[in-house]
């Protein structure tokens, strides 16, 4: 009896959370669209950012719930194989390539390149973590590979800190990525064009990749049952490898977009980026790759117009320094109320 | 297995030593420990980094190969150190002939001038070369000595190595305790005299020889005694540890205290996460979250600047509220992931502290917490009359604040409560099972780590008379999560040696704070990979990180029948 009473007062609790948060959000909205502080074009500049970032989001997204999916672990390093690539590519390539004045020549080649480099880097720095940290403790007591997880990512941004320094470095400008484009009669910026354009392709790709190919039918196998997986003669380290390579090659393009559009790389870049990419994957659920480019851009559009919306009706000074507790409230809230995200299903009683 | 050692893992082996050599070489860590001379004009303690990796891995080739004959033993040494030493050279070349340090910030000409031994790059390489075979061969040489001379010399090694790695340290304690003559005679410059590490290097390896002769003798001794002398013995050592620690801020100096008075802060932290990771066995990363609401109550409560609330808190009674009101967050912060199992939680975790900290920078609390400048002129502690400005006075505050918790940790682990955390620990389902109530049980180890995070906070609040949001970040969490994981998770003695080693190490070696993120993201995971139960762990935990200790050991005993 005392325990059905404590699970009652618990619900009652959380009941209430639940619903200070949504009536604060409305609130909020409410009293932001009453007051209407900004214009029409300031809400569009905001929500096309929002979706820029968030496609941003989804693309390291993806390597969370890749991983996630086939070994069940938090890659707490992913982060830091998004900075490692564009932060290699940046120093060796894109600033020499940027000095010279080639990538104003030639911008396809160049940051093809630059993106090459990038994709070879984080790849690199993916597969070099999974076999030397993770690889022998599978099957240790979850905690232990999410620990060394932990320590992974801060290896390799104190690693790329004593490499490269950690001042922050200018990306170059490049000038055919400068500047507006009007589309439908709304100024967008060129390099949020790029980026949510390429990063649709690469989530389509991806899609098709793992649903149609036979590689990809071996990942989702090792995701499926991996004792299965491998009695029916697939080779489950080889899909792990792949699962590595896929997410990091993503985490690489991913970095040098971000290049593109904030124009400057350093070492503590892929902390937080990993961190709210996490927050995507699960939003969406994890395990799910159309899940991780939804939550990405969910997460993209509430980060950039939540402090606007919601902050500013509410009175809050400065709301955009807020912008940050709005991803990791988001995240808090998604694993506490919905766990398998808005399209995952199959993971939430076994594995949250 | 395979006896003989082919030549593709010679290779091997000595390229991996290479690669690591060379990794810490572009990152700077040599060069910087370069800086630190170990024994004045000879060795520093960069030298011993960029040998440690061609060492370790001979030593360990050769002690795979085993029994073979010496001759060999020595060349395949030399050979993965002259190996290892290729990467670098090749580093030492481009750098000469290119403008390397232009994309890799830290390859220096300091460093290639400690690479080369100053001797430019041709001959500096071949020196080079021939240095890294020689530290090979030596670790096939003592690889293949017989214990009673290879544990003499190692203990010396070891202990020499010790003595001069804090000349810097001790020349200042030995200097004021026992005059400049004896300080000179041992330092010359900031390092040790080339004569009195050949010295103290000859003493250890005597006194290692004895020990190893006569110890044993000793032992049984000491096994003889009877119970009464047994007592008097524990309670003579227990006397004498008690005293030590009375009187520690006396030997140590002020510089050394403060760096003790840190460590007891981490000690404190680490004792609470220690019962919400080690027993409970629930990954907080947000713990940092505790520390500042304990240091920004203190701060709120008795700030005698523009922010301060003016009521008449002083440190004692702003103690108490501090604590109590981290043990309330600790509650709130647990309910809404009570549900939350592992990763998630840890996760989650890490969202509540970095959305605390976030808070605490904006705009949105200035008035009462004031935004990123923080809160000033919070006075320190005063005991009757006295304020403990000192290091050495605060050292009783830090002091009684540990015992306290030690107290407190060490009863609640033998206590129904922890045998509870523990069960929790090792099954959710299972402990629920048994009747387990899994909310308070969950909610106490939340609220006990909270507390003692709280009580940590307003000490550091009051005793850096000044607290700052930027300061409470996720690397406080990190730093006492790795140390607890390096002391042993569980582990109430492993709090203290982590914390020693941890955050002690560090700040006693100003070099190793430039890295120290780094090498805790190295410990963690070699900790990971080769002992999860850390260097002084629980019985228990050990038990159920090693299950196969156990389990083999009976079909053994079966194989013997048959």
């Amino acid at each position: 009896m005392e325990r059905i009473k404590q699970i009652d007062f618990l619900g009652l609790i959380m009941g209430i959370f639940r619903a200070g948060i949504i009536v604060a959000m409305l609130w909020g909205t409410i009293a932001t669209l009453m007051d209407n502080p900004y214009s029409a074009d300031a809400w569009t500049e905001t929500i096309v950012a929002g979706i820029a970032q968030g496609s941003l989001y989804a693309l390291i997204a993806i390597g969370y719930t890749l991983v996630y999916g086939v070994l069940f672990m938090i890659n707490f390093a992913h982060g830091e194989f998004f900075m490692s690539g564009i932060m290699t590519a940046t120093i060796f390539v894109a600033l020499p390539m940027g000095e010279s004045g080639y990538l104003d020549a030639h911008p396809v080649i160049g940051i093809t390149i630059i993106a090459i480099v990038a994709m070879l880097v984080s790849v690199g720095i993916a597969l070099l973590t999974e076999r030397i940290a993770y690889r022998p403790l599978r099957g240790a007591p979850r905690l232990v590979p999410l620990i060394t997880a932990i320590g992974a990512s801060f290896f390799w941004q104190y690693f790329f800190r004593g490499l490269y320094g950690s001042e922050v470095k200018p990306f170059p400008l490049i000038d055919s990525v400068a500047g507006k484009v009007s589309i439908g009669g709304v100024l967008i910026l060129k390099s949020q064009v790029l980026v949510i354009v390429v990063a649709i392709l690469m989530l389509i790709g991806l899609y098709l990749f793992v649903v149609k190919t036979k590689v990809g039918k071996s990942i989702r196998a090792a995701a499926e049952n991996k004792d299965v997986a491998r009695l029916m003669g697939i080779d489950v380290d080889r899909a792990i490898t792949i699962t590595f390579t896929m997410g990091a090659a993503m985490a690489g393009i991913a970095g040098v977009l971000y290049a593109l559009v904030f124009r400057q790389v350093h070492f503590f870049m892929g902390f937080f980026p990993g961190i709210k990419a996490f927050t995507a994957a699960v939003l969406g659920g994890i395990g799910s790759i159309p899940g991780a480019a939804l939550g990405g851009l969910f997460l993209g559009l509430f980060e950039s117009v939540g402090p606007g919306l919601f902050l500013e009706g509410l009175g809050v000074p400065s709301p955009h320094q807020l912008k940050d507790v709005i991803a990791f409230t988001m995240l808090v809230l998604v694993l506490i109320f919905r766990p398998q995200g808005i399209l995952g299903e199959r993971l939430a009683e076994e594995k949250a | 297995m395979k006896k003989s050692t082919t030549t593709k893992e010679i290779v091997n082996q000595g390229l991996l030593a290479g690669l690591i050599a060379l990794s810490l070489n572009v990152i700077g860590f040599i060069a910087l420990l370069g800086e630190r001379e170990l024994i004045t004009g000879w060795v520093s303690l960069g030298h011993v980094f960029l040998f440690a990796s061609p060492l370790a891995f001979a030593y360990l080739m050769s002690k795979k190969m085993g029994a073979e004959s010496k001759g060999k033993l020595l060349g395949v040494g030399f050979a993965i150190g002259a190996i290892a030493s290729l990467p670098s050279i090749i580093l030492i070349f481009i750098e000469s002939a290119t403008n390397i340090r232009q994309f890799l910030a830290n390859v220096s000409p300091a460093l290639v001038e400690m690479l080369t031994f100053g001797q430019g790059a041709v001959l500096g390489s071949i020196l080079l070369l021939i240095a890294f075979g020689l530290i090979g061969a030596f670790a096939a040489v003592i690889s293949a000595l017989s214990d009673h001379i290879r544990h003499p010399l190692i203990n010396a090694f070891a202990w020499t190595l010790g003595f001069a790695t804090f000349s810097e340290i001790l020349l200042i304690r030995v200097r004021d305790i026992f005059g400049r003559g004896l300080a000179k005679l041992i330092f010359s410059g900031k390092a040790l005299n080339p004569v009195f590490a050949i010295i103290f290097f000859a003493i250890v390896a005597a006194i290692t020889v004895f020990w190893d002769k006569r110890g044993a003798s000793i032992k049984e001794k000491m096994l003889n005694f009877t119970p009464v002398q047994n007592k008097q013995m524990a309670r003579g050592k227990s006397a004498l540890i008690a005293l030590a620690i009375l009187f520690l801020p006396l030997i140590l100096g002020s510089y050394l205290t403060e760096v003790t008075n840190n460590v007891g802060l981490y000690i404190l932290m680490g004792l609470g996460l220690n019962i919400v990771v080690g027993f409970a066995g629930l990954l907080d990363l947000g713990y940092v979250a505790f520390f500042a609401i304990g240091a920004y109550v203190m701060g709120v409560l008795t700030s005698e600047g523009a922010l301060g609330l003016d009521a008449g808190f002083t440190f004692w009674t702003a103690l108490p509220i501090s604590v109590i009101t981290a043990t309330l967050f600790g509650i709130v912060l647990g309910i809404p992931v009570l549900g939350m199992r592992g990763d998630y939680l840890a996760i989650v975790t890490l969202g509540f502290g970095e959305i605390i900290r976030i808070i605490a920078v904006s705009d949105l609390f200035k008035d009462t917490l004031g935004g990123a400048q923080g809160i000033l002129q919070i006075p320190k502690p005063s005991f009757f009359g006295t304020d403990l400005v000192q290091p050495g006075q605060l050292y009783y505050v830090v002091l009684a604040g540990v015992l306290l918790a030690l107290f407190i940790a060490t009863r609640l682990r033998d206590s129904r409560l922890g045998r509870q955390w523990m069960a929790m620990r090792e099954d959710e389902d299972v402990a629920e099972a048994m009747g387990m109530n899994l909310v308070n049980t969950k909610l106490m180890a939340f609220a006990t780590g909270a507390a003692f995070s709280g009580l940590a906070g307003a000490i550091f609040a009051s005793k850096l008379t000044s607290i700052f949001p930027h300061s409470f970040n996720l690397i406080i969490s990190i730093n006492v999560l790795s140390l607890i994981i390096v002391g042993g998770v569980g582990s109430i003695p492993g709090v203290f040696a982590g914390a020693l080693i941890l955050v002690g190490l560090p700040e006693l070696l100003r070099e190793f704070a430039e890295y120290r993120m780094l090498i805790y993201g190295t410990l963690l995971i070699v900790m990971m990979l080769f002992k999860p139960e850390g260097f002084l762990p629980d019985q228990r935990r050990k038990r159920e990180l090693h299950p196969d200790d156990e389990i083999e050991a009976p079909p053994q005993s079966v194989g013997a029948e048959s």
